[in-house]
């Protein structure tokens, strides 16, 4: 195809998101962008054309749109799998969850056998010994693995990692006398294997294989990441924290701008190591580097922990099982500095907020800059936002701020969120994506992936059922239906990356961006979303085959 | 194996001086190595005057010292310390405002090659109370408070001797284990916030420190006074250093090397409330001393020569 070439796809059904024409049966496609979508006489009329139809049994919705991820899954996948639930890696196989702490055991031996070197570190990734009863995970269960080679397992919640004896060894850590809250003793006086916290798991990480340099995404990574874009139906994805030096900058511009690279990178630098002064001066720098898939210039603050780490700030009654509060990152003085400076210079901040009192800061904070630094289309964005009230709501409506809610939360943790960390009541209300749009705030919905598995379609099941794992509907008046649901995963998200101009919708003007789906995610029940199957991709008028990758 | 290198935290919230403070404590420095840590190079950490060189990630400063930035990764940048040559003879760690210092005490502690000096927060006299009443920073500035072995309280300069009264009550309410040390812009001996401020550890250094403790270089060491204990026969280590931690001496700080019960040398080390007996290192038949450092007029003399008296095993 070349460049102005005018291609016509027909589908079996084309859901646009155009409230003009919200369906059609043939999406005119010329340059990488939408000529419009109709009827086929109507789509003539833009002349010489080349009727493609290999989309003739399928259903096209606008690309969808991960608005909160971490290009750090692509790198995740280098490393075992062994979480609780099924898991789709970059290559399209589906890596059965292991369901006992056995079942962990043997893949991780499977694992090991194929390693030659036998000082090679093991790693893996996504436990969540919750499901596996009160039994906490110890040394000597990792010691069935390997008692030679060192192997450290990452939690789901990326909080902490169990380790065996080897690695607690090459660390310094097996000894007695070892004095630090993030690391369980046994009853022989030695750490049990466990590290909770980053500063505990630190000094196992270069012995691992988690080292920091790893996990922040090198070029494999970020091209795994975009396989599993396409896999999931994925067209632009917000990679929500990266430190973004120079030099990760030029890899990230190269590989992007590969002809066969499908997927739209926006990529936030996280608040730290810098002034708020160089801060936005960076993202002013970052800006004018944007390309046409790597977009470059919004920003990212975190401002608390998270409620399952009992690190995310609660207003009063704070924590159900009587935790002290959490953590800040951040002091108001430098929220308040970088939100006045980029309210100043038309940068946009998306800040992290978990608990409801670092919510309520963020709130005041913005309402104080945008008294001095009155700017009429900020989108400043919520990012998480769990545990936001109906009043918090009505405040972020009354800024101009749009929300990212975290619906997979439900399904992943929702019984602890009931059982221990914030308590029922207030666990119904988590993520209220109902009261979102019931108040008018432009809502997107998100995976956080790695945290949870990237794929917008059960982001939007979550949303739209609010089933946790054990089956309980949490918050059922919180529940959304399912067109504002692929709303919030197509142009919700798009307009939180003020993007939506741009994609989001299937338009006349906008970009070629499809995801390509073998089920009518509007006929097959919201039971059933996250089950819709997906083909693939049309990422600026390329198209990506998922079975092809 | 070497001694391990000395740790201080210096925490508190911002503008409450530990910018300052880390600066003056470079520059009364002497032949002392110092390394500081600090969260992030935005705002220049470091007076121009005493910069040599800027590099990535580091900052030479002049006498040998060193100014590195650890971003979200402290340990990593303790374990790059280790490998200077020659190591720092003491690494100050200059926390963000937020952190809580307990935690970056717990990390250090982790490290090899380190021990942790003492937890030192810094609290300005003109908005400290205000702060701790914050409603979103209240209780991130009591918990740093209440996790300190020293309390600098700086800028008393810009309060009245009446205020100054009723923030000391305030103080011991939220932090009753730790000393106060009561400042104007930072000013603080070095002998009162590093332990190796007063030597290094070995029996030698203790040895020599009747000429080094609390050199007046300025004003502010006149507020302070020492009493050295030398040439004493075999102690209850332990025990002394328990009763050397008890309020009622007027100690801020305490560091000797010193011979137990069984004839082996131990470093005794007390800060504020904290106390801590461990092996000496080197050659045990050094002799041995230790260093008493308090509060001009508070310290109690002849109590600590009871103790010592009493300590004789
Ligand atoms: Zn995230």
């Amino acid at each position: 195809m070349t460049a102005s070439t005018t291609t016509i796809y027909r589908a079996r059904r084309i859901v646009t998101m155009n409230p003009s024409r919200p369906e059609a049966t043939h999406v005119a496609v010329r340059e990488g962008r939408i000529l419009g979508t109709g009827t086929l006489e109507e789509l003539t009329g833009w002349g010489a054309h080349v009727l493609d139809d290999r989309f003739a049994g399928k259903v096209l919705v606008p690309g969808l749109v991960e608005g909160h991820s971490h290009t750090m899954e692509g790198t995740f996948w280098r490393y075992v799998y062994v979480g609780f639930f099924d898991r789709m890696d970059p290559d399209g196989k589906v890596w059965p969850g292991t369901k006992s702490i056995d079942e962990v055991l043997a893949r991780l031996q499977q694992a090991e056998a194929k390693l030659t070197d036998p000082a090679a570190p093991l790693a893996g990734w996504s436990l969540d010994p919750v499901y596996y009863g009160s039994r906490r995970v110890s040394r000597h269960d990792l010691d069935r693995a390997s008692t030679t080679r060192p192997i450290g397992v990452l939690h789901a919640s990326g909080h902490i990692m169990n380790v065996n004896t080897r690695s607690l060894e090459l660390a310094g850590l097996l000894r007695k006398g070892v004095e630090h809250p993030g690391i369980p003793l046994g009853e022989d006086g030695l750490p049990t294997g466990e590290l909770r916290g980053p500063d505990a798991m630190m000094p196992v990480g270069p012995h691992t294989g988690f080292d920091r340099d790893v996990l922040a995404c090198d070029e494999l990574g970020l091209r795994n990441f975009a396989k599993l874009c396409v896999r999931k139906g994925v067209t632009t994805a917000a990679d929500l924290a990266n430190l973004l030096p120079q030099d990760a900058v030029e890899m990230m511009s190269r590989v992007t701008a590969e002809p066969a690279f499908p997927v739209r990178i926006v990529s936030l630098r996280r608040f730290i190591n810098l002034t708020p002064r160089q801060f936005i001066e960076r993202a002013l720098e970052l800006r004018a580097q944007s390309t046409d898939r790597l977009r470059l210039g919004i920003m990212k603050v975190v401002a608390d922990g998270s409620i399952q780490g009992f690190s995310a700030r609660l207003r009063w009654p704070g924590y159900y099982n009587g935790a002290p509060n959490g953590l800040w990152y951040v002091a108001p003085e430098q929220l308040r500095e970088t939100f006045e400076l980029a309210l100043a210079h038309g940068i946009q901040i998306h800040t992290h907020t978990n608990g409801d009192e670092a919510t309520e800061l963020v709130l005041d904070t913005l309402e104080a800059a945008l008294q001095k630094h009155p700017a009429r289309d900020h989108r400043f964005t919520l990012q998480h936002c769990q545990l936001a009230d109906a009043a918090q709501f009505r405040r972020m409506k009354a800024l101009g701020t749009c929300v990212n809610l975290f619906p997979n939360h439900h399904f992943y943790w929702g019984d602890q969120h009931y059982a221990m960390t914030v308590g029922p009541e207030r666990a119904t209300r988590m993520n209220a994506c109902a009261t979102a749009l019931a108040t008018g705030v432009p809502l997107a919905i998100h995976s956080d992936a790695p945290v949870t598995p990237l794929g917008p379609m059960f982001t939007a099941w979550c949303a739209v059922n609010r089933r946790t794992a054990s089956g309980r509907v949490l918050g059922e008046h919180e529940r959304i239906g399912l067109a504002d649901a692929l709303r919030s995963i197509t142009l919700g998200a798009a307009y939180t990356l003020k993007l939506d101009g741009e994609v989001g919708s299937i338009e006349c003007g906008k970009r070629a961006d499809f995801a390509v789906l073998e089920d009518d995610p509007l006929e097959i029940g919201a039971e059933s979303l996250k089950d819709v199957r997906i083909w693939g991709t049309v990422q600026d008028g390329r198209v990506f085959s998922a079975s092809e990758l | 194996m070497s001694a391990p290198v000395p740790v201080t935290i210096i925490g508190g919230y911002l503008g409450a001086g530990k910018t300052t403070l880390v600066n003056h404590l470079l520059r009364h420095a002497g032949s002392l190595r110092l390394a500081v840590l600090v969260n992030d190079f935005g705002d220049l950490p470091i007076d121009a005057d005493l910069i040599e060189a800027r590099g990535e990630g580091v900052i030479s400063i002049a006498g040998g010292c060193v100014c590195c930035s650890f971003g979200s990764d402290l340990m990593g940048a303790l374990l790059k310390l280790a490998q200077l040559d020659p190591a720092p003879g003491q690494v100050l760690i200059e926390t963000s405002g937020v952190a809580l210092p307990g935690a970056v005490a717990s990390a250090v502690r982790l490290v090899p090659g380190f021990a942790l000096d003492a937890v030192a927060v810094l609290a300005d006299a003109e908005t400290v109370r205000e702060r701790a009443a914050d409603r979103y920073m209240g209780d991130t500035i009591e918990g740093q408070l209440a996790q300190a072995d020293l309390i600098v309280l700086n800028k008393l300069d810009l309060v009245t001797p009446r205020e100054r009264v009723d923030l000391v009550t305030w103080l011991a309410g939220r932090a009753p284990k730790a000393r106060v040390i009561e400042a104007a812009r930072a000013q603080v001996p070095l002998q009162v916030l590093l332990g190796s401020g007063v030597g290094n550890g070995s029996a030698r250094q203790v040895g020599n420190l009747r000429a080094a403790a609390i050199q007046p270089p300025e004003d502010a060491a006149s507020l302070y006074e020492s009493v050295s204990f030398f040439d004493m026969g075999p102690l209850q280590v332990h025990a002394l250093a328990q009763e050397l931690a008890r309020p009622e001496l007027g100690l801020v700080r305490a560091k000797g090397v010193l011979r137990d019960a069984a004839g082996g040398l131990k470093v005794l080390q007390v800060v504020g409330a904290r106390y801590e007996v461990t092996d000496a290192p080197g050659s045990p038949r050094e002799t041995a001393g230790c260093v008493c450092i308090g509060l001009k007029g508070l310290l109690d003399r002849s109590g600590l020569d009871r103790l010592f008296e009493r300590a004789h095993a």
